[in-house]
This record gives C-alpha cells, sequence and structure tokens, in this order.
C-alpha cells in the first residue's frame, strides 16, 4: 500500500497552489519552504499584468486555504535534507532552521527597532536593510518574526535574550516525512546581473533590475512606493527599459524568459502613472506578448510618451560626470548604432531556475540551465517555473497538473 | 447556537492598552449566564492558554469560544478547536493599533482612553452576539454521481478523461464526430512538446486514442452532441442526442474541451487569401503536409519557395476600426433600451478579427514547424517567415534557434504592404521593415497566412445549460469569446461551479500546455463532485460547511436573488420561486444580500446576526458629548486585511468607526444599513473589491451589485430625510492600506460637515 501524503518542494505560488489542490482532494501534503515565510517570488512583486492587481490579494487566499485545512502542514526555513526509498514510500528528512521566534504572531516590531545590527535585506535586493529581527513584508505569512544571528551585534543579543518571545538557544531539527509522490516547485530566481557587463554588471548606479523595480514600485518597499532613482532619490524623467538582458543569449540564458516584455510594458505603466511627464522606451528584439496579451500591449502602447523601439541593447554605461546612464543601441533593422541618455534603467533580467544553484536530494535530471526534464517514473512532479518559464496563470496551471499526477501516483490505480 | 460562550482576553496582544478588569466585569455584568468563563491569560496564544480553553471545552462549561486579542488572519493554528464555535475578536489590529486619541494623546499603559474602552467594549460585545446567533454549519451533504462528462474528443479531452479514469472515476467522452482526435489528428506533427525543444514530434493522438478506447473506466459516445445540462454538481442530468435519439447520462461534474475552429476566412482577404489560389492558410497546409503532398492549388507544382507571412502590418486594421463603430453603436443602442428588453438568453456570439491576433503564439510556432514540413517533404525548396515580431516565449525560443540553424529557413522581419498576382500562379509579396531592406518584394511559390484559432464558445452556447441565469457561460465577452478565467492566480474558476475547461476552448494553446491544462480540469472535476459529496463549497471558500438556506414561506418571488447570484445557483420553479442548488453555490451571500424580506441565512452568517451586531454599537444620544459613531462594512477577504496591515504599520484611524467583516460586499443586505441609519449612526461606509471590466471580487459581482444597492438605498434615505452622502461604497484593494485610512478619515471628516444623523436620539 502506498502512502497518500504528498510533498511539496517549494512554497511559492505553484507549490502553494499544488499543495492545497491535492488536500482539497482528500490528501495530506507538507510543503517544505527554504525562506521563513510562504509566498515565493510573487511576493516580491508589486503587481500581476495585465490586470495591475496586487498578488498579495491571490496569496491572501491562498493562506486563507491553508488555514481552513488541516491537512495541509508546511515548514519554513526548511529544506529536504534526504530522500530514501522509491515511488509510492518515500522517507523524506527535512531539515528545520530555528527561528528563535515565540510560534505566535506576537508583535515584534519594538522589539525589532530597538536592535542596531543591520544587514542588506535580500528581499529588498538590497535596495533596504533589515535588523537581525525582522519579518519581510506585512503580508508575511506566517506572520511572525524571524531571527537572523548573524546579524546580531552582542547588544542585540543580550537584548534578545531579555525578550521572553525570543529564544537564541533553539536548534536545528530533523523531521522525517513519509510520502507517496514528490511535487518539485523550487521555482527561480532573476539572473544574476553581475555576469551582464555590457550591460553595467550591477555597477551603474542607476541602472537596476526589473525585480528591484517591483520592489521600488510596491507601496511596503524601500521607497513606500516612489519610483525614484537609487542614486540621488529623485524622480525620473526618462527611463529606459533594457528587453533580454541575459536571456535568449547563449552566453547566458538560450531560453526566452516568457514574462519580462509583459513586465516591461507594466513597469512602464508604473512609471506613467507616478510620473505624467516621464517619457519611458522599452528596447526590444521581439515584443512577445502572446494570446490576450496583445490587448494588454496594444493598451500600454498607446500611451503617446511610452515608445517601444527594435534594437537590441548593446551597452549601458554610467555617465562619466554624472548619475545618468547611456545606453547603446543597435538598430534591429539597419544594424546602425546610436546612442542615448536617460536617468534610470531597467535591466529586464530574465528567470534562471533556482535549481541552477543548487541541488535537491532527488534522482531527477536537470539540464545545462537548471530545469528538472524527468522524474514522473519516480512518482515526482515539477510545478512552475522549475520545468520551464511560465506566467503566473500557467503556474497555476502546471501545479494542478502536477497535484494531479501525484495524486494518481498514490493511489496507484 | 452558542449558549455558554467562553470569552478569553490575550493580554500579550493587548499591551496593557485596554482596562481588561473593567472589560471582564462589563462582560459579566451584560451577559450574565450567556459568558460563563471569562478569563484572560498573559499569553493566550500559547500552549498553555489554548489548553485553558480546551479544558473549558472539555468540561462543557463552554459551548463558543470569543477570543479577545490578535487579529483571526494571525494565530488560526493555535486557536482551532473543534465541535465549538470560535470568534476571534480583533482587538489589537482593529482596536488597540490603530486607536487614533482625538486630541493626539498617546496611549500610556494603565490609563485608557475612554474612547478606547469604549470601542473595546462595543466589539466584544459583538463578538459574544455574533457567537449567539451562530450555529454550526453542516448537513450539505449530497449523493454524488462519480462520473465526470467530458465534451470534446480532441486532444484536451481524451488527456482529461485519461487522467480522471486514472484517479478510477467513471468518464462519459462526448465527441461531436465520428471518431476521436479533434484537431490534433489532423495534424502532421506537433511543435516539440519535450526537452531539448528542437524537433518537431509526433502528436501521439493515436496513442491516446487507444488508451482512451482501452480504459475500462471511459465510455465514448462518437457522433453526439450535448443537447442539455441541468442539475448541479455532483447531480447533473446531461441530454445526449447519438444515433438519433435522445439518451438522458447522469454525471457528476464536467470537463469542457470542445476546442476550436479556424477563424473565417474572410479576414485573411487582405493578404490575398481567396483572390489568389496559392495563397493558403496554414490549416489547409498542415493537411498538405498530413497528406503528403505539398502542392500549388494552381497547378498542383511542388512549390520551390513558400513563404508564411506572420506580420499583418495595418491589414486587419479596417475589422479593427469596423469592430469599434459596431461596438459604439450597441452600446448606444444599449442605453436608449428598456430594461425589460434584456435578452432572453445570456449568449452572444463573438465574432472578431481579434482571434487572429490572439493566436499569434500558435502562428509563429505553426509557421516554424510548418518550415520544417518544406525541408522535410521538399528537400529542394527553401521557406521563408515574414514577421513583426517572433511569437515563441519561454522554452520554444530554442526550437526558433533551431529553425534558425536550418540553412534551408530563411526568417526576416517584415510586415505585409501588399499582396499581389505575380503571374504563372505565383504571389509577390511586398513586405516592409525587414531585415534586408526597408521594403522588399518577394516572390513565392506559395504564400501560407495564418490561422486563427476561433474557442467553439464564441460560436454557440456549447454546454446548453438548464440554468435560469441562461445556457452559456457568462462574461465569454470579456474575453472574446474564449472560455477562460478573470482571475490570474486561479485560472480554473469559471461562474459555472463544477465546469472546468481546457485546451484551446480556454486560450490558444500548444498540445503540451494542454496536456498539463486538462489534468489541472480533470483535477478540478473530481475534487469539485466530492466536495459537493461532502458538503463543502469549492474554491475560494474551500471547505466551508455554511450554505445559504431559504424560508421560502416568506418569498415574494421578486426574482432578484436568482438574477444576481454571480454564478447562477438558484434556479425558479413555476411561481418564481427560488429553486437552490446547493453545491453550485460559492457562498459568497449575495442572495442573502439581495433578498428584500430577509428569508435566505447561513447557519453562521445571517441577517439577524449581522444585524445584532450593529445593535450592539453604542450610538451616543449627543454627538458633542459622546462623539460621533461610523459603521464599516469591510470585505474580509482584501479590505480587512488592508486595514490589520494599515494597524501593523502604525497607522490609526477615527475612534468613532466601528468595523465588521462581510463575507463579500454582495452579501451586505440594505437593512443592516437601514438599522444602523435609524438608529443613530452617522455614516456607513462600505469597503470592497473593485469592480467593472478587470473586477477583483472574489465573487465577481459581489462589490458591483452592492454599489447597485446603495445607490437604490440612497432614494430611501432622501425620503427620510437623511442625506445620501451618509452611506458611501468605497473600492479598496488589498494593498492599499496606506491610504485606507486616509480614505476612513476623510469619509468621517465629510460627513462631519453634515452634522449628526437626524436620527439620533430616537
Amino acid at each position: 500500500m502506498a502512502n497518500t501524503s504528498i510533498l511539496v518542494i517549494g512554497g511559492g505560488f505553484a507549490g502553494m497552489t499544488a499543495a492545497l489542490e491535492a488536500a482539497e482532494l482528500g490528501h495530506e501534503v507538507y510543503i517544505v519552504e527554504k525562506s521563513p515565510y510562504l509566498g515565493g517570488r510573487v511576493m516580491q512583486l508589486n503587481k500581476y499584468f495585465p490586470k495591475l492587481c496586487p498578488p498579495s490579494c491571490g496569496l491572501e487566499i491562498q493562506y486563507q486555504r491553508i488555514k481552513n485545512n488541516p491537512l495541509v502542514k508546511f515548514f519554513t526555513l526548511a529544506e529536504v535534507a534526504k530522500v530514501e526509498g522509491s515511488k509510492g514510500n518515500y522517507t523524506v528528512t527535512v531539515r528545520v532552521r530555528p527561528r528563535h521566534t515565540a510560534p505566535n504572531s506576537v508583535d515584534l516590531s519594538a522589539v525589532a527597532k530597538g536592535l542596531s545590527g543591520e544587514t542588506a535585506s535580500e528581499f529588498e535586493f538590497g535596495l533596504a536593510r533589515r535588523k537581525g529581527l525582522y519579518l519581510d513584508v506585512p503580508f508575511a505569512f506566517p506572520q511572525r518574526y524571524v531571527v537572523d544571528t548573524a546579524c546580531l551585534t552582542d547588544a542585540d543579543k543580550s537584548a534578545l535574550s531579555a525578550c521572553p518571545h525570543v529564544d537564541l538557544a533553539e536548534e536545528e531539527r530533523l523531521i522525517p516525512l513519509q510520502v507517496g509522490a514528490i511535487v518539485v516547485a523550487t521555482g527561480w530566481q532573476p539572473y544574476d546581473v553581475t555576469r551582464l557587463t555590457n550591460l553595467g554588471a550591477g555597477t551603474v548606479k542607476n541602472c537596476i533590475s526589473n525585480m528591484q523595480m517591483e520592489r521600488l514600485a510596491s507601496p511596503y518597499g524601500p521607497t513606500q512606493g516612489k519610483i525614484l532613482r537609487p542614486s540621488d532619490g529623485r524622480a525620473p524623467k526618462k527611463v529606459a527599459f533594457v528587453q533580454c538582458a541575459g536571456s535568449r543569449d547563449e552566453n547566458h540564458l538560450s531560453f526566452c524568459s516568457y514574462i519580462c516584455c509583459m513586465a516591461s510594458l507594466k513597469q512602464a505603466q508604473y512609471v506613467r502613472e507616478q510620473y505624467p511627464d516621464a517619457d519611458v522606451t522599452v528596447f526590444y528584439i521581439d515584443l512577445r506578448t502572446p494570446g490576450r496579451y496583445e490587448s494588454f500591449a496594444e493598451k500600454v502602447l498607446a500611451d503617446p510618451k511610452i515608445h517601444a523601439v527594435k534594437g537590441k541593447v548593446a551597452a549601458v554605461a554610467q555617465d562619466k560626470a554624472g548619475d545618468d546612464v547611456w545606453v547603446t543601441v543597435e538598430d534591429a533593422v539597419t544594424g546602425a548604432k546610436s546612442v542615448e541618455r536617460f536617468d534610470l534603467v531597467v535591466l529586464a533580467t530574465g528567470m534562471q531556475p533556482s535549481l541552477a544553484a543548487q541541488k535537491l536530494p532527488l534522482d531527477v535530471t536537470v539540464d545545462e540551465e537548471g530545469f528538472i526534464v524527468n522524474g514522473e517514473d519516480q512518482g515526482i512532479f515539477v510545478a512552475g517555473c522549475a520545468k520551464q518559464p511560465l506566467d503566473v496563470m500557467k503556474t497555476a496551471q502546471s501545479a494542478t497538473a502536477a497535484a494531479m499526477k501525484a495524486i494518481q501516483t498514490v493511489r496507484g490505480r | 447556537m452558542a449558549e455558554k460562550i467562553g470569552v478569553y482576553f490575550d493580554e500579550a496582544s493587548l499591551g496593557g492598552a485596554l482596562d481588561l478588569a473593567a472589560l471582564m466585569d462589563g462582560v459579566r455584568a451584560k451577559w450574565g449566564a450567556t459568558c460563563p468563563v471569562v478569563k484572560s491569560h498573559p499569553q493566550l496564544a500559547s500552549d498553555e492558554g489554548r489548553a485553558m480553553i480546551q479544558a473549558d471545552i472539555d468540561a462543557g462549561t463552554v459551548d463558543g469560544v470569543c477570543i479577545c486579542g490578535s487579529s483571526p488572519r494571525v494565530d488560526w493554528d493555535i486557536y482551532r478547536f473543534s465541535g465549538v464555535l470560535v470568534e476571534r475578536v480583533n482587538l489589537r489590529e482593529q482596536c488597540v493599533l490603530c486607536y487614533q486619541d482625538p486630541k493626539g494623546q498617546p496611549v500610556v499603559p494603565g490609563a485608557t482612553p475612554e474612547l478606547l474602552q469604549k470601542m473595546a467594549t462595543d466589539y466584544v460585545n459583538m463578538g459574544v452576539v455574533k457567537l449567539q446567533k451562530a450555529a454550526q454549519p453542516g448537513g450539505g451533504e449530497i449523493d454524488v454521481v462519480r462520473r465526470v462528462l467530458v465534451v470534446g474528443g480532441g486532444f484536451a479531452g481524451m488527456t482529461a478523461a485519461l487522467d480522471v479514469a486514472a484517479l478510477g472515476y467513471e468518464v462519459l467522452l462526448v465527441e461531436k464526430k465520428d471518431h476521436l482526435g479533434g484537431a490534433a489528428a489532423e495534424m502532421y506533427k506537433t511543435i516539440p512538446m519535450t526537452p531539448p525543444y528542437t524537433q518537431a514530434q509526433p502528436t501521439g493522438v493515436e496513442k491516446k486514442i487507444a488508451a482512451v478506447q482501452a480504459s475500462e473506466h471511459i465510455t465514448v459516445l462518437l457522433g453526439a452532441q450535448l443537447k442539455a445540462l441541468a442539475g448541479a454538481p455532483g447531480q447533473y442530468t446531461a441530454t445526449i442526442a447519438v444515433d438519433g435519439e435522445e439518451r438522458a447520462e447522469e454525471v457528476g461534474s464536467v470537463v469542457l474541451a470542445t476546442g476550436w475552429t479556424p477563424l473565417d476566412a474572410s479576414y485573411l482577404k487582405p493578404l490575398g487569401y481567396g483572390s489568389l489560389k496559392n495563397v493558403v492558410t496554414a490549416w489547409e497546409f498542415e493537411a498538405m503536409a498530413k497528406s503528403g503532398a505539398i502542392v500549388r492549388k494552381s497547378d498542383g507544382a511542388k512549390p520551390q519557395k513558400v513563404l508564411f507571412l506572420l506580420g499583418f502590418g495595418e491589414t486587419l486594421t479596417p475589422f479593427a476600426e469596423k469592430e469599434r463603430a459596431e461596438a459604439e453603436a450597441a452600446a448606444k443602442k444599449a442605453e436608449s433600451k428598456e430594461e425589460d428588453d434584456a435578452p432572453k438568453t445570456n449568449f452572444v456570439k463573438q465574432v472578431t478579427y481579434k482571434h487572429l491576433p490572439f493566436t499569434s503564439e500558435l502562428t509563429s510556432l505553426t509557421a516554424l514547424k510548418q518550415a520544417g514540413y518544406v525541408r522535410e517533404l521538399l528537400p529542394e525548396s527553401i521557406a521563408m517567415i515574414a514577421y513583426e515580431h517572433m511569437m515563441v516565449p519561454g522554452v520554444n525560443e530554442l526550437y526558433y534557434k533551431a529553425a534558425q540553424n536550418d540553412p534551408g529557413i530563411m526568417m526576416t522581419k517584415g510586415i505585409v504592404r501588399e499582396v499581389r498576382d505575380g503571374g504563372d500562379g505565383d504571389v509577390v509579396v511586398v513586405l516592409e521593415d525587414t531585415l534586408l531592406g526597408a521594403k522588399v518584394e518577394i516572390e513565392a511559390d506559395l504564400v501560407v497566412v495564418p490561422t486563427g484559432m476561433v474557442p467553439t464558445t464564441a460560436l454557440e452556447p456549447v454546454l446548453n445549460l438548464k440554468y435560469r441565469q441562461g445556457p452559456a457561460f457568462p462574461d465569454l465577452e470579456l474575453f472574446s469569446g474564449y472560455a477562460d478565467s478573470n482571475y490570474i492566480c486561479f485560472p480554473y474558476e469559471t461562474r459555472r461551479t463544477g465546469i472546468y475547461t481546457a485546451g484551446a476552448v480556454r486560450q490558444p494553446m500548444t498540445l503540451a500546455l494542454t496536456e498539463t491544462d486538462a489534468a489541472g480540469a480533470a483535477l478540478k472535476a473530481v475534487q469539485c463532485l466530492e466536495s459537493a459529496n461532502r458538503g463543502m463549497a469549492v474554491h475560494p471558500r474551500s471547505g466551508d460547511l455554511s450554505f445559504p438556506k431559504f424560508n421560502l414561506l416568506r418569498c415574494t418571488q421578486c426574482k432578484r436573488c436568482t438574477e444576481e447570484c454571480p454564478f447562477g445557483a438558484l434556479d425558479e420553479d413555476e411561481k418564481g420561486n427560488p429553486m437552490p442548488n446547493t453545491s453550485r453555490c460559492r457562498r459568497c451571500g449575495t442572495c442573502m444580500g439581495a433578498c428584500p424580506e430577509r428569508v435566505i441565512s447561513f447557519d453562521n452568517y445571517n441577517i439577524d446576526q449581522i444585524g445584532s451586531m450593529i445593535k450592539q454599537v453604542e450610538v451616543p444620544d449627543d454627538i458633542e458629548t459622546g462623539g460621533p459613531r461610523f459603521l464599516i462594512l469591510a470585505c474580509e477577504n482584501d479590505a480587512y486585511p488592508a486595514l490589520d496591515i494599515a494597524a501593523l504599520q502604525g497607522k490609526s484611524w477615527s475612534p468613532y468607526v466601528r468595523i465588521i467583516p462581510v463575507r463579500c460586499l454582495g452579501s451586505v443586505n440594505t437593512i443592516w444599513i437601514a438599522d444602523a441609519m435609524s438608529k443613530g449612526t452617522d455614516g456607513c461606509l462600505l469597503l470592497g473589491c473593485k469592480y467593472g471590466e478587470d473586477y477583483q471580487c472574489h465573487f465577481v459581482k459581489g462589490s458591483e451589485l452592492c454599489n447597485r444597492r446603495m445607490a437604490n438605498i440612497g432614494e430611501t434615505l432622501g425620503k427620510l430625510g437623511i442625506e445620501t452622502e451618509r452611506v458611501q461604497q468605497l473600492q479598496v484593494a488589498i494593498d492599499d492600506y496606506a491610504i485606507v485610512p486616509e480614505l476612513i478619515d476623510k469619509f468621517v471628516k465629510d460627513i462631519m460637515k453634515l452634522g449628526p444623523n437626524p436620527f439620533k436620539g430616537y
């Protein structure tokens, strides 16, 4: 008899969807999430294209579904350490790192404020700093603070030792789980801009990535939603978007990252909504707005101050005298090069599978880009961007399908 | 109904801001035997606190638990008790943290401001009465038919059928044609479905057909048509015409996979189709490749140079202009029309050129694939592709690259300016903006123009639902006829519970995505009938055991509930009484909000309950000494969390406001507003989701319907001499927390200018 429980690796949108769809059909599921909170990448987005609606709206529903369904169990700060057995009967060991805070939602904001140690916030892509006791975002789920001991000063440590809701001595735990099938939903990471040498390699002050742009536009981001130049906090007047920053490039990501064209059009709207005088130019090779996104592109490009220019950006460089950015563009049709000055440049960096950088203790094949290419025979199914770049809607379809395959495996018919 | 309510205060959440002893005394004095247990705990959200409550439940001392502390959005895992009703009074976020002292004084522990204490008192009393007026939901279980109807025997339908069958459920697969396979069976090959995504491959449709035929769980009806679908999830009756007779089949849920048909060729006229013999559509070209003979229609010769056109340029503009003008005229006509002229059917045909651009991804991929056919079947010939945007997102970039590396395939950017006869059956195409020059002329032996995919649901109702609201899916015009979801996060959510769409009827999609989509739809179909069996709601209130109950004795057959239900859950008998179909229902309460006679209620959510909560708000007779009072009814999915977050972020709002969460603004009954206003409340604010074309309401129409009702109540208020501005609805998104407090304060300020509610003190 196969074990009918299902393990879901990754607690982002794909993982949560797969877990919930299986649980709502009566299966016990375990979500193992590496970070302190569920929600994954979409938690860092300000709005979704094409509706320009906030991701936290759909996430809140997912969280409610989790709260209302005792069959969904999740571990944050957790990783799969070991997987033994085979399809139908896996024994999984989960390593859970200590959170160091009480398992309730006590408001530790005042305690956090009192700490002195700081580090760059990974959640904000370095655009802000955080303390050693923190909550990523107000909507973080679970709404429980986490301690980063590496960030604590001695004074912080003694302050926290005195706090009844903090336990600095909490230790790592190993938890064994019995499951019949596994869904891998490890998602993606933004392509590392430091590898894009011709595009400034992350050193040009006012050249940011599209994910950083999401944080700047977010009401709970480092600027409370005001899109400002990182160098001087000034409102940008002339903004360029550089498409395919890393994507469609043999030296970086060979595939197209699917979402970046729509994302840039969406971000062009962010800029235009905040700054009625600002000019936006999107430099692209092909404007890939498939299916009904056509209507979205049409709507955005109807704005006379948003220009779509067919051209490959050859270089991005900082102005020698100031903080402006020079963009060198190669016209796709004529081949002629031109140089133009902008005060903010956004790189539409691509989507790299998380497994390009880390390994799972699973016997599955990962291709040279980091996408999982098999596993079905072993009762291991891939959901979302661990398999290929997708938008949110297709991620949900993919996750629901993965849940179906996992259930078929554990029911063993 | 909870009769013995335990009231528990969490000291840790309240930070000493409230006079707990006074609050507890107040509960004891007011509620007496109703609240036999009133306790506080230094850290209620803990194992110890939980154990304390559990002990009271186990001892039989309490049958309802009222927890006064943090928001119900948090610590849900700690306060999960079975067998009793649990209510969370949000004293932390929406009382203590948001408290705004009228004089700007900070709250000092141990010296609770009177207004804050009053607010807490109101909220605690509201929590107690809410429990008092609630009963444990349940009893909605129904027997279900564990059999899924799959409409359409193409790639999507067969995949869904096999996935359902793999779970051990029965499937009835209905196909209109006399054979299975759909469009996939007419294809020579498909674009790559698996890594490394470089080679076209067989569709695999024959294997699927064989698997369907071999499955003991799948019954296939060929040459069959769905004539009618009546009933509800778990208990549908499908009327199917087959072999000259109609038969009734019992099914539990439905997967709609009726696919697509090629777009009317008249849209391709500007590309020379119809006038030039050697201009063919991609779908016609596919048939030629399938037959093994790619030839020119004019002379049967093998083409040496085949050009695939993808960039339409301005050729579609006249169609766009025509449609725009027609839409404007229709809108004007609708405006002047009387309401009772409304169409008797909810189906409107969606005929549009847009199906062509909406198929862009498939037309690009198909051109790449078919250029490969030229190379394979006519090795001496060359293929050319002229495109505006090579629409191959994601991993299909790799397929594009593989084609670029083929020396026999030439690709250029270029939009069509002109297509004309080149003599001898040749076709001359004039392209602009190409990589070869600003304007070039290409003479081709054969030109292939794209095939737009029109969803079957754009052309006919397909499902033929026997629902009071009509035979088709509502809202199809939002998606030009595609049976798609308006929710980015929830692609399987349609407005007809139990019916899930898969494949090209939803969106033009590749076979690879179809395979995925169909598996997901199959899961949802099975999940829905199992939920119906357990008496549970499906998304978004998954697992909710409550459902609307109708006291038909008092029904006046006004039909508001049957018309307004966003999910078409209510039918009507011949007298006009609502006939509920609980398994179609999503438990939003829109019917309850609509009912002027207030005959609709949920066990744990009803008119009396919210009305009683409103009564618990103490409204001072004199605005000068006691201050005004305002009621906020907030959508619990978006506005309510936004308020929580605002408070946690240190924002505050008027202490004269009392907030009650509602399932959806659609569930707001005007009697609540009337009750509040007649007891002297100075204003009512409704906070709900965005409505209109890009609606964000999780129940589709709730916030929109509420807005309409409030317009009506405005008239009534006006007659009573109450200013209509005292009742307002605002659209608030979940991430609007930075501005919600300002919106509340502005509302309060605006109302204050009007002075006190004239009904105050009556």
